[in-house]
């Protein structure tokens, strides 16, 4: 090789050229790459689980819904904070499988067009979002408007006397249970695949 | 008999030379000459003055119109929300838990020229979009985007795409109720996207809700991440721009041949 000193396979020149941008590139990276994890941390650091307790099963009858404020994000103040509808579990209206987590059903008043606060219309017995017309019925399963899919649910328990709700979980329009999705994403048919679970959350 | 050379004078007795703009006396004429004093000074050393006669006095086709100047109001409308955004900024704090809204009242009633230095901002964001807007039109109903300035285009699209979520990050800012939803909303149209959409919202919350770092994560991104992006950008887009030369209007190409035949006449 012209340039080389014999047994050499790489010339001094060439040697020299490829260690200055190495050391260049290793610098960089070495500030990038950790100011980028952090950055990115939050899509993959896991939600602890929290139970906070909304009152005795007295409070939530399974004709009609009692709204119960519950805390998303204890360090916001009010904007922190969003309502659950809850009732207790009617066999007779609810034909997804009772297990520990739906002795009552505690349905989250975000629409699952975009994520508008939905109310609950006792007369109507529907759930009605103010923003763009989307309808539920009394199981939270959309009746009409653009929701893509049933209203996301709490999982609910009974400890001390006292019901808590727990984390959040989204349903297909079988109520199937999903880890929780965002608004807008559909989960039956491909739109289960189109948006996967994410690392930040997860079904209990 | 043969007249002898002077012999050489020491050194300190020669006279110096006169150094460049010295009048004799030590001192400019005029202020006017000060100034250009001053001016030389600087561009002995930076050899600037090509670059600005390059940028500043170039040759422009026949019959470009006032849709020419479009670029240039969107340039100066995001130098003015950069100005009266760093201005801003000495006043905002970005707390999610009421004192990002208590601080936005502050400006408005009770800084001096607050509410006038906010609302250029404010305003100044609609109008902004809206030139944005415009020139993009005019660049394509001219056909300005095409060979050889295709770059220009393209990176003229990311200044676009960067000047709309520089719109969404600054619109959580305030934190009022308008605020909240309009964020709440736009980050699940933007997780709508298939397969990345869910991780980027949660990017953009830091979490699967919103939270108390959604808001100075929004302000970081708006305040120092796109604006330093668009100042590069609008840099390379400029350097195109005179590199490149402007594009005659569309209908000027039907006066060609006239134009020619007047030439060799």
């Amino acid at each position: 090789m012209p340039g080389a000193f014999e047994g050499e396979t790489v010339t001094r020149r060439n040697f020299m050229n490829l260690t200055a941008q190495g050391a260049g590139i290793i610098a960089v990276a070495s500030f990038t790459l950790p100011a980028l994890g952090f950055a990115f941390a939050p899509v993959f650091t896991r939600e602890p689980v929290v139970w906070q307790p909304i009152g005795p099963p007295s409070m939530f009858p399974g004709n009609t819904y009692t709204t119960a404020v519950i805390t998303i994000d204890p360090d916001i103040g009010q904007a922190g904070k969003t309502i659950a509808y809850v009732r207790k579990r009617d066999p007779g209206i609810d034909t997804e499988p009772e297990d520990q987590y739906n002795h009552f059903v505690a349905l989250s008043s975000r629409c699952m067009h975009l994520g508008c606060p939905v109310r609950y219309v006792d007369a109507a017995e529907r759930f009605i979002c103010p923003c763009h017309g989307g309808v539920y019925n009394f199981r939270g399963i959309p009746v009409g408007g653009p929701p893509v899919r049933p209203l996301d649910r709490f999982y609910t328990r009974v400890e001390d006397g006292l019901i808590q709700i727990g984390p959040r979980y989204s349903v297909n329009f079988e109520l199937h249970r999903f880890s929780p999705r965002d608004p807008g994403e559909p989960l039956n048919g491909i739109g289960q695949f189109l948006y996967p679970a994410r690392f930040s959350t997860a079904k209990l | 008999m043969p007249k002898l050379p002077a012999p050489p004078l020491p050194k300190v007795l020669t006279p110096k030379p006169k150094r460049p703009g010295d009048n004799g006396n030590g001192s400019p004429a005029t202020p006017a000459e000060a100034g250009i004093t001053v001016v030389d000074w600087i561009d002995e050393r930076m050899s600037i003055s090509p670059g600005v006669r390059w940028l500043l006095f170039r040759k422009v086709p026949r019959g470009i119109n006032w849709a020419y100047t479009l670029g240039s109001a969107t340039m100066f409308a995001f130098l003015a929300q950069a100005v009266t955004g760093v201005f801003l900024a000495m006043y905002y704090r970005p707390d999610a838990n009421g004192g990002a809204y208590a601080s936005i009242r502050n400006i408005n009633d009770n800084i001096f020229l607050g509410q006038f230095v906010h609302g250029m901002h404010k305003w100044g964001a609609s109008v902004m979009i809206i030139l944005i807007f415009l020139h993009m039109g005019r660049v394509f109903f001219f056909g300005a985007y095409k060979y050889p300035r295709e770059l220009t285009w393209v990176i003229g699209v990311v200044l676009l795409i960067l000047t709309l979520a520089e719109g969404f990050t600054g619109y959580l800012l305030p934190f009022d109720d308008r605020a909240y939803w309009a964020t709440i909303v736009g980050v699940n149209i933007n997780g709508t996207g298939p397969f990345i959409g869910p991780f980027l919202s949660d990017f953009l919350r830091a979490g699967p809700e919103f939270g108390a770092t959604t808001l100075s994560r929004f302000y970081a991104i708006h305040m120092l991440l796109i604006p330093g992006a668009i100042a590069a950008l609008i840099g390379a887009h400029l350097f195109l721009v005179t590199k490149l030369g402007i594009s005659a209007p569309p209908w000027l190409k039907a006066e060609e041949p006239d134009v020619l035949q007047r030439a060799e006449a």
